[in-house]
């Protein structure tokens, strides 16, 4: 515990896919700490673990040794259920696939966390439609993702993750669906909630375009970090 | 919790409407034809006993030979000397009716018809419950000197008479002709299927002299008092048949003694198999709609499994998942039962009508068919969630 004021703190995290003889190890030890108010892309080529540990970040998958702090809770020892209390309470994320409940309106799947956390229909509604307006897609709460391009439907899955107002942004190539100006935007509206509102964020991508908005880029090689710096002046 | 699951469980059902009444739609075919099948089995079963009730109630029927329908292994018929004796020994009796058949055809006109003639007595009407649309029955010396009259059942006149009134008239019978005194008000068909009102009697000693040429009775009948034990007096007439047809104590009875409840029962017995027969086939058409949920649910769990991942990774609990699951399941398989209930209960209505028996709700059915459809649904929409819920929520996310 060198670093106090560290958010999240990886050390030792191993994970090994399959086991025996056909057992891939897919992080070989990856030690981070990560302050809050960062915003760090995690770059790497295919098969690199960078994947496998933003899964682990997020709480959707389970290391295979190390120890996980997050905010001073050790997360691999908790259970299944609070792990999941973890992600409604603290994190937030975006997909490559967006990731939207299909015939369901913008509005509904804006909602849906806010649901599991038991808030109330009225604020519930306005927080989702605040959420909207603020990445910009005000008077399209009753359009369901077919009726959304694909920029539009990344939209609102970051209007879903942030309507809780999480600590943690997890977005997972992010814009990989995307083409570049739609890109250029989502990353714009990423720069921004973590300049003005201070959230956290961790973000998976091999485009190193995309990677540019971060303050700090992390490589992976190999189940290994490579390397970890800070961008230059890039803001 | 509950409120909430139950919000995100009706906003499923609602935005995969398709997927949902094709659920529905497998449970509603299905307990509608269980439903369906069962209360009209169970109109018939009444119909019949209905039946069986109109023939006369407190009625006992002895009959030659231990096995039903004639021919039976050469027991001697009674003799009309049976009927006297019953009658002084058999204080509860109200009516003794002997009959003899005679399958024959009567002619009016140029009108002929072939039909049964039944000899027998006053008592034959009081027995059967008949009552007459016009005319008389016989009288005493009627009987006693075996006239050539006769009381005409509803079909034989419609069949030589048309609309009109028959009484007054002659109809010839084999070589002899017979006045009609009476005729007899309709009954409609037997518990067996054959036609009541399709009978001519006579007094028993007319058929005996003219039409069978024997003193033989084929039939006796036995109407007792309201109140009085059947049991009892079918073990008496036992009894005095027994020592008036000459039976060792060792030797079995060589004639039958029923009652009409005791052909109620076979009868319904039978119809009742018929229910259940009917029950089956329906059962099958429920577990073929079952299988069908079942196809939907597991066609759509590739899609479900995803919307699994997505609320996990957004902080839903597995519980909460399963919860919602449920209650989608349940929703829907018990929307499809009431559907069910519902057309089944039009349809055996309708049905019922159209073949002419009582409808008759079985709360049992409705009950049973309900409950294994909502356990299909139940079973097949929850548990290949319970599969999904218990992914890591990256491995659901991703699931192909």
């Amino acid at each position: 515990m060198t670093d106090a004021t560290a958010l999240i703190r990886l050390s030792g995290i191993t994970k090994t896919y399959g086991q025996g003889q056909a057992a891939f190890l897919a992080l070989k030890g990856v030690d981070l700490a990560i302050e809050p108010g960062e915003f760090v892309a995690i770059m790497g080529p295919s098969g690199s673990g960078k994947s496998t540990v933003m899964n682990i970040l997020g709480c959707l998958d389970t290391p295979s040794s190390g120890t996980y702090v997050f905010e001073g809770v050790h997360v691999e020892q908790l259970t299944r259920d609070q792990r999941a209390l973890l992600r409604r309470n603290y994190l937030g994320f975006v997909f490559q696939g967006y990731n939207l409940l299909a015939r369901t309106t913008a509005l509904e799947n804006v909602e849906l966390p806010l649901i599991y956390r038991g808030e109330p229909a009225a604020a519930r509604h306005a927080a989702a439609r605040a959420a909207l307006e603020q990445v910009g897609l005000g008077g399209w709460e009753d359009h369901t993702p077919a009726e959304l391009s694909g920029g539009q439907q990344q939209r609102v899955a970051i209007a879903r993750s942030i309507v809780t107002r999480p600590a943690v942004l997890l977005a997972d190539e992010p814009t990989g669906n995307l083409d570049t100006r739609t890109s250029q935007e989502i990353m714009d509206l990423i720069t921004a909630l973590n300049r003005d509102r201070g959230i956290t964020v961790l973000m998976v991508t091999h485009e190193p375009d995309m990677a540019a908005y971060a303050k700090r880029t992390i490589r992976f090689v190999d189940g290994r970090v490579e390397s970890d710096q800070l961008n230059g002046g890039a803001d | 919790m509950l409120w909430n699951t139950l919000l995100l469980a009706l906003r499923a059902i609602r935005r995969n409407l398709m997927r949902s009444f094709l659920t529905i739609l497998g449970i509603v075919i299905g307990v509608a034809a269980v439903i369906t099948m069962v209360t009209l089995g169970n109109g018939a079963t009444k119909s019949v006993s209905d039946q069986i009730s109109s023939m006369g109630s407190n009625l006992i029927m002895l009959i030659p030979g231990q096995r039903f329908g004639a021919g039976s292994s050469g027991a001697p018929n009674f003799k009309l000397a049976d009927v006297e004796s019953i009658r002084n020994q058999i204080g509860v009796a109200k009516a003794v009716a002997p009959i003899a058949n005679k399958a024959t055809t009567a002619v009016y006109m140029a009108e002929n018809w072939s039909t049964v003639v039944s000899g027998s007595n006053n008592d034959y009407f009081k027995a059967g419950n008949w009552e007459l649309a016009a005319g008389r029955t016989f009288t005493e010396a009627e009987e006693r000197a075996g006239k050539a009259v006769c009381v005409i059942g509803d079909t034989v006149r419609t069949k030589l008479f048309g609309g009109q009134n028959p009484v007054g008239s002659e109809i010839r019978i084999k070589q002899f002709a017979c006045e009609v005194v009476g005729l007899l008000k309709a009954k409609g068909q037997s518990a067996m299927g054959s036609d009541q009102d399709d009978t001519v009697v006579m007094p028993l000693r007319t058929v005996q002299r003219r039409l069978t040429g024997s003193q033989d009775v084929n039939r006796l009948t036995v109407s007792v008092r309201e109140g009085a034990s059947i049991d009892a007096v079918k073990d008496q007439l036992t009894l005095l048949l027994r020592e008036r047809r000459n039976i060792g104590e060792t030797e079995e009875d060589d004639f039958r003694v029923l009652d009409t409840r005791q052909l109620a029962e076979t009868l319904t017995g039978t119809t009742r198999i018929l229910t259940m027969l009917l029950g089956a086939v329906a059962a099958v058409s429920l577990l073929v709609g079952g299988i069908g949920i079942m196809n939907i649910m597991l066609v759509s769990v590739t899609e479900r499994t995803r919307e699994i991942g997505i609320r996990l990774a957004i902080g839903a609990l597995e519980r909460e998942v399963l919860l919602q699951f449920l209650i989608e399941a349940v929703v829907l398989s018990s929307l499809g039962g009431l559907i069910g209930i519902a057309l089944a209960t039009g349809a055996s209505i309708a049905l019922s009508n159209l073949m002419d028996i009582p409808y008759l709700f079985d709360a049992g059915i409705n009950l049973l068919s309900f409950f294994f459809s909502a356990a299909i649904g139940v079973i097949f929409g929850y548990f290949p969630a319970r599969r999904a819920a218990g992914l890591n929520p990256i491995d659901a996310l991703r699931h192909e």
